[in-house]
């Protein structure tokens, strides 16, 4: 099955640290901007959207074309958004849910400065092998 | 070697389980730790606002850490979103995990709307440390300050943290304060979500 999904972790400077394409069907090369792009644009919505709620998955929050945009707020307000196709929302929590342990496993790393690029390789491996598994 | 268990290795940290972690260090080691800290920083600075700054920088990145690391842990995944919520967290939950026993005591400033105060009679910090008559006003409190800074304004409440001795009748030693000043935008968004 083919899907397309677009994964940012944006730090609480909403400043982009790991960008992802994990969806399974082909990559183009325009597409990816403007996944980035709507991500982007969806910023505004999540920082309204979370302080209404003590929650930490947000569900979905912003459309596109038949993309939706599903958000995961940090306690240190750092952002997991996706970008997918898919309707699985169990299977979207858990993934980030998942994601939330890794992240707070590279961020306890002393020598790793808080809102900088993850470039861990073995975290983007870890992050595709999850994309696979649960979207 | 005697007495290896067969603890299983794991190839990356990323690997190992988040787990419950240790619940307890040594106090001697961390009291040592901590005075290599302070000792070290006094090498590099010339003044004691330059020290306590330094203290306060490196609480800074702790409380950071300690901040998801608890919310995960201990909170369910549940973020604070009001202000008394995030305060009774750092009074509670932070101290907990960090020193072994709650604040002594979370207050409201008379004076003014936006202050807070943590107090302890004894910071565990402090407790191995004197300062020289010459550095009158240092705290090294600075990073337990450092911490709850950290803390708040990660969880999205910027505030100025400070530490400060106050002295109380009948003895002998003073007991510390931490207070809290929240910036304006705190109160703005309190007052919004009423």
């Amino acid at each position: 099955m083919t899907s397309t999904a677009c994964f940012i972790i944006v730090s609480r400077n909403d400043i982009p640290i790991y960008e992802a394409e994990v969806g399974s069907a082909a990559k183009r090369e325009d597409a990816a901007q403007l996944h980035q792009f709507v991500l982007h644009a969806a910023l505004d919505i999540v920082q309204d959207l979370a302080w209404t709620t003590s929650a930490m998955f947000l569900k979905a929050i912003d459309r596109f074309n038949d993309l939706v945009v599903s958000v995961y707020v940090t306690a240190g307000h750092t952002r997991f958004m996706l970008l997918h196709d898919s309707r699985n929302e169990d299977g979207i929590k858990s993934f980030f849910q998942e994601v939330h342990e890794l992240y707070i496993k590279i961020l306890l790393n002393p020598l790793y400065l808080p809102g900088s690029r993850i470039t861990s390789s073995h975290f983007d491996t870890k992050v595709r092998a999850l994309a696979r598994k649960y979207l | 070697m005697i007495g290896t268990g067969k603890i299983k290795q794991y190839a990356n940290v990323l690997d190992k389980p988040l787990g419950k972690g240790k619940q307890e260090v040594s106090l001697s080691a961390f009291a040592f730790l901590f005075s290599e800290l302070v000792q070290y920083n006094q090498t590099q600075v010339d003044n004691i606002s330059e020290l306590e700054t330094r203290l306060e920088d490196a609480g800074y990145a702790v409380g950071a850490r300690v901040l998801e690391l608890l919310c995960h842990r201990d909170k369910g995944n549940r973020r604070e979103t009001r202000l008394l919520g995030i305060l009774s967290f750092v009074h509670s939950t932070v101290w907990k995990v960090l020193f072994g026993k709650v604040a002594d005591s979370l207050e409201k400033g008379t004076e003014h709307e936006d202050e807070y105060m943590i107090s302890e009679k004894e910071l565990l910090v402090n407790r191995f440390i004197s300062i020289p008559k010459d550095m009158g006003t240092f705290h090294c409190g600075a990073f337990v300050a450092g911490i709850v800074k950290g803390v708040l304004e990660n969880a999205g409440f910027p505030a100025v943290v400070t530490a400060h001795f106050v002295p109380v009748e009948g003895q002998q030693r003073p007991r510390t304060t931490i207070l809290i000043k929240f910036a304006e935008k705190v109160l703005r968004r309190e007052a919004r979500l009423g």
